[in-house]
């Protein structure tokens, strides 16, 4: 988990550190150093363009995050209402109305959905967001039920509702607060999902346009030049696997952490 | 009262016997009724987005350098002059004998063109799944079965890294091994089942590409489902009989585990389809996806609404499939 | 015969079992009492072989002069199932739901010997029979979901001794059960014994259980056994002070005054409440009820699972509607959810069973107890009357800044009986809230409640499968069956003399201490 914590770290700073500093500017091309290897003025190399990759690598972190972290923010606050909601009329026709917009969703594969919206709005970082978020819903609306139903079944919401508190007022007092680690866990499995979707979008040039630099549009354009320069194609996936793993590991560590059960197991 | 209950309880079973066959059958039509809904109302919403284009389809998809002479033509075409629900209403109809439009671009029948390359997303998304499913079993139950040692670690912390890989990236990597350094593979194309073996080589890489990660989930996902059955009564019940952790682990704690299992395979399968659309694109393969992909490139949005539909209805299809899967898994879920 | 010797078990370094010695004789039953945490069920996983991992084992367990302990898990293997069988508390998920009954009772015959699938099958449709699940009316193509749990506990009990074993451990076998289930498992057991030779050994907490079956009893605590010996016996001279504990707490009463009941505060009129059920039917859970509890009565309601007592409680509290009938509080009328008054619903409070399941375990005390004010508005000195109500039922007022987590199940229904009286309401229901509870501490909770019921003139209305428990703390006890009151009288008339049918065979099949042993 500590690793986990170190590694999303990592991104995060190299993502906000980006604002006020690169070791670079990637506005300035040098065609004279392009496809450098490692060397002490470029620790991870230059591109085709003679770019520093580090100064790339930082940039590209920030659309990553962004992207990831809105598309969970649209995905929460969207889904767990509804996941609450549904819960809290389970088995009713609103409980069934909205498993069943859920399921429909799910048969929309993830990229199909970005697919679409792209190709009827252009593509753009925005619309990225809107996709994965879009995804996103259903997830968190499951996970919120999911985690809800077993809770509605308890005595103390049984006592809550003999203090005559309603539905409204229970699922904000009661069910939340006892399902919040399952949706923080989630969080951070969605957002790891949503760097690996913007890559993937990017990577064919439906997401981040040009000049903003993204991971996966640096490694379609080392595509080309991969046998020439490995690292220009290793740097920014490996950028990926490392941001990706960490959140992973940060997930699990803090579902371990959060869970009472374990705790007392312990 | 014992004597009034298992009374009861005769009749009840008598009759059950009698009409499980009956059960079964209403369970598939039930299930084939709510298949029929989905995919209406998934038309509709595909159809809906892309009547949302910014001006209208046909301008849209002339371009903005498009005479208007041409514009109204393809709109005239189109049926764009024709109310809304008409135009759905006939898109739906046509559907449903059959005809999937004409590509806008390259003027041929749109089922033709899914049909062939279906012949290279299915064998993919197969292949993959396969592969994966042979991956992920065996890991996952020695996981499982060596749970908190230094195994299920190791197995543990692979997994996370299998996760954490983009598909596409792990795809150029294993170009870069395979195809270019040591040529055992071809990095790319497809040649057409015309050369069977050469087909099945290029798919090989692109398989392996979409399989690992999708493994990687996978056992996790078997893992914790056995770990989870494991905690169970009858699992208790069956050690008490005198089974070998191994025999319960196989007779009772699989079999169990599988209901999770399946539903993420389900899902997989999906993905495979429809996310094989990057893999496609490095390996240079005519799937699905890029017919899509290149749809959109194009502005065909009459291909790019057939095509997604097929998608869809593909992964809608599977997903009946896993309910009557379940069905046949657990014996309680048939009368319901 | 099996022989504990010095038998220790140690688990991450607390001692669950210290030197318990017990002899278990063919044909005969052994019964194992003592409180939840007391070791018994160790006690049967150590026999079997069971424990967890970490388990450090001291002692011997003795199989025809082998040392249990020092086998080898395969040859373990072959000794579970076959000589030593085990069934557990919980029917409902004791059976794999994927298996057929059949399948199941024959893998035992399979693993053991061998034998072919058409042989075992042939051998457990033999046992099943036995178990008193005849042929034609259970065939061995059943699921477990197809059962009741009396049902489903019998179907346990032929795989445990489907290869007549020598000793049949049972832990806890008839708690999740019905009184009239319990009776007839108790009985299938003794027979089992009889018949077969077999040693049993009877786990449970339950005391009037054993007096009836068992031939030797086993008194346990904390991981001792302190007393042992023939029922009887030990049941007439309780020499250690232990067992004298236990069974006067078992058959404790509060002493209760003659109750001036005054007008009546809840009636409910021919009340109907109906469920659809999956199949496209309806059940009538709760069908004509008509009942009136006086002020400051405590009233009973008794009857086994499914009888709709659970159904009429959520209509009095006011959470489902009802579909036919009335339900009044001082006159006024109660109904579900937003409809009925703030004012109305804080006059009636609710006390549940299970003490783990009744608090939110992110709430501090004084946030659970002070919930009701929702109804009343909180008043300003909230925080010292929830100090006031905690010392009322025997807790400290700076309890109210600790978690739920902290306090043990006792201390928990305390707790919950706190936040029923914060708003001084006139009626307490009493949902099985003794039910979960060791006897000892239960009848200190049944003291805390006859107390309260003296100084506050509450009226209540306690909810239980559990008879024994009602006489003692109610005045007029109400029997149930079917969604149907069937009886209605004096707590010791009903208990007595029973006069409807259904009553009768409750309290036939109610376990007891023979009253001549008490003197």
């Amino acid at each position: 988990m500590i690793l986990g914590a170190a590694l999303a770290g990592l991104a995060l700073i190299a993502a906000v550190l980006s604002f006020a500093w690169t070791p670079h500017d990637i506005t300035q091309l040098a065609i004279a150093d392009r496809l450098q290897p490692p060397s002490a003025a470029h620790p991870f190399g230059t591109d085709h363009f003679g770019r520093d990759i580090l100064s790339m690598v930082m940039l590209g972190a920030r659309v990553s995050i962004a992207v990831a972290l809105v598309a969970v923010g649209i995905g929460a606050g969207v889904g767990v209402p509804l996941g609450l909601l549904a819960a809290a009329h389970r088995g009713g026709w609103l409980d069934d109305l909205v498993m069943r917009g859920n399921d429909l969703i799910f048969a929309f594969p993830s990229l199909v959905i970005a697919i679409l919206i792209t190709a009827v709005f252009g593509p753009s970082a925005l619309n990225a967001i809107i996709a994965i978020g879009i995804f996103n819903i259903p997830v968190f609306a499951r996970v919120t039920r999911g985690g809800a139903l077993p809770i509605w079944t308890l005595d103390y919401i049984r006592a809550a509702e003999v203090s005559g508190k309603g539905t409204a007022l229970i699922s904000l007092q009661h069910i939340l607060p006892n399902i919040a680690n399952l949706l923080i866990v989630q969080g951070t499995i969605q957002f790891s999902l949503g760097i690996l979707a913007e890559a993937a979008l990017s990577y064919v040039g439906l997401g981040a346009q040009p000049p903003t630099p993204s991971w996966g549009r640096m490694l379609a354009e080392a595509q080309t030049m991969v046998t020439l320069a490995p690292h220009v194609a290793i740097i920014p996936g490996l950028c990926i696997v490392l941001t990706v793993l960490g959140l992973n590991l940060l997930g699990d560590g803090l579902r371990d952490a959060l869970d009472p059960r374990l705790k007392v197991a312990r | 009262m014992i004597a009034r209950r298992t009374a009861g309880a005769t009749r009840f079973t008598a009759a059950r016997r009698r009409i499980s066959v009956g059960v079964m059958l209403r369970y598939v039509l039930r299930r084939m009724i709510s298949l029929g809904l989905s995919l209406l109302v998934a038309s509709a919403l595909i159809f809906s987005v892309v009547e949302l284009v910014p001006g209208d389809p046909a301008s849209f998809m002339l371009g903005t350098g498009a005479q208007p002479e041409t514009v109204a033509a393809l709109r005239q075409q189109m049926g764009l002059d024709q109310p809304l629900p008409l135009r759905y209403a006939a898109w739906v109809g046509a559907l449903l004998q059959g005809d999937l439009g004409q590509s806008f671009t390259y003027k041929t029948p749109i089922g033709g063109m899914i049909l062939e390359r279906m012949q290279v997303s299915l064998p993919l998304a197969l292949m993959a799944l396969t592969l994966a499913a042979a991956i992920a079993f065996p890991v996952g139950i020695y996981a499982a079965a060596r749970r908190g040692k230094a195994g299920d670690a190791a197995v543990m912390g692979g997994t996370q890294l299998g996760i954490a890989l983009p598909n596409f990236w792990f795809a150029m990597l294993l170009v870069l091994l395979f195809a270019v350094k040591l040529r055992w593979l071809p990095a790319g194309g497809f040649p057409g089942w015309s050369q069977p073996d050469a087909a099945l080589r290029s798919l090989i890489l692109p398989a392996v590409a979409l399989a690992l990660p999708q493994a990687a989930i996978l056992a996790r996902v078997l893992r914790s489902a056995l770990i989870e059955t494991q905690g169970q009564d009858y699992i208790r019940t069956a050690r008490a009989k005198g089974l070998t952790a191994g025999q319960t682990l196989r007779r009772h704690a699989l079999r169990n585990a599988l209901i999770p299992v399946l539903t993420i395979m389900g899902m997989q399968f999906s993905f495979l389809l429809a996310g094989a659309i990057i893999i496609e694109n490095v390996f240079y393969l005519p799937g699905l996806g890029r017919l899509i992909f290149q749809a959109i490139s194009q502005r065909d949005l009459i291909v790019v609404q057939s095509a997604v539909l097929v998608l869809v209805a593909a992964v809608i299809a599977v997903t009946f499939l896993v309910d009557l899967a379940y069905a046949a898994v657990d014996p309680r879920l048939r009368n319901r | 015969m099996i022989d504990l010797r010095d038998l220790s078990v140690t688990i991450r370094g607390t001692q669950v079992l210290r030197d318990v010695d017990l002899r278990l004789h063919p044909g005969s039953i052994t019964g194992l009492v003592g409180e939840s945490g007391s070791g018994k069920s160790m006690t049967a996983l150590a026999i079997m072989g069971l424990l967890p991992h970490r388990a450090q084992i001291g002692g011997q367990v003795m199989l025809d002069g082998q040392n249990l302990l020092t086998m080898s898990e395969p040859a373990l293997c072959k000794i579970r199932g076959r000589r030593i069988g085990m069934i557990f508390q919980e029917p409902m998920t004791a059976l794999n739901p994927l298996m057929t009954i059949g399948d199941q009772v024959a893998e035992v015959l399979r693993i053991h010997h061998g034998m072919d699938r058409t042989a075992a099958l042939a051998r457990a449709r033999e046992r099943l029979d036995r178990v008193g699940l005849p042929d034609p009316r259970f065939p061995l193509t059943l699921y477990p979901h197809e059962l009741s749990g009396g049902q489903r506990q019998r179907v346990a009990i032929a795989l445990a001794i489907a290869e007549r074993p020598d000793l049949l451990i049972a832990d806890e076998p008839t708690t999740a059960l019905d009184v009239t289930t319990q009776a007839q498992i108790l009985d299938l057991l003794a027979g089992l014994v009889r018949e077969e030779g077999m040693a049993l050994l009877l786990i449970t907490h339950d005391l009037a259980v054993v007096a009836g079956l068992a031939d030797r009893v086993a008194v346990m605590k904390a991981g001792e056994i302190v007393e042992e010996g023939p029922t009887e016996t030990l049941f007439r001279t309780r020499s250690h002070p232990y067992t004298h504990q236990l069974f006067a707490a078992s058959r404790h009463a509060p002493s209760r005054h003659a109750p001036a009941t005054g007008s009546p505060l809840l009636r409910i009129r021919d009340a109907v409440r109906e469920y659809r059920l999956p199949g496209g039917d309806r059940l009538r859970a709760v069908d004509g009820v008509s009942l009136t509890i006086g002020r400051g009565e405590s009233v009973g309601l008794v009857g086994e699972s499914g009888c709709g007592k659970s159904t009429l409680t959520r209509a009095i509290l006011g959470l489902d509607p009802l579909q036919g009938g009335t339900i009044a509080l001082d006159g006024r009328q109660v109904m579900a959810g937003r409809r009925m008054p703030r004012d109305l619903r804080a006059r009636m409070q609710v006390v549940f069973q299970d003490p783990f399941g009744s608090f939110d375990p992110r709430w501090r005390v004084a946030r659970l107890v002070a919930e009701p004010f929702h109804l009343t508005d909180r008043p300003a000195g909230w925080r010292d009357r929830v100090g006031a109500a905690l010392s009322e039922v025997g807790l400290h007022p700076d309890d109210a800044d600790r978690y739920i987590h902290e306090f043990s199940g006792g201390q928990r229904q305390r707790i919950a009986i706190a936040r029923a009286l914060i708003i001084r309401p006139d009626l307490i229901v009493l949902d099985e809230a003794v039910s979960a509870l060791d006897v000892r501490v239960r009848a200190q909770v049944l003291d805390l409640l006859a107390g309260l019921r003296r100084s506050h003139g509450l009226s209540y209305l306690f909810i239980s499968h559990d008879l024994s428990v009602v006489r003692g703390i109610t005045d007029r006890v109400l029997v149930m069956q079917k969604g149907r009151i069937v009886e209605d009288g004096a707590a010791e008339q009903v208990i007595d003399t029973p006069s409807a049918p259904y009553t009768r065979r409750l309290v036939a099949a109610m376990p007891r201490i023979p009253t001549d042993w008490v003197a």
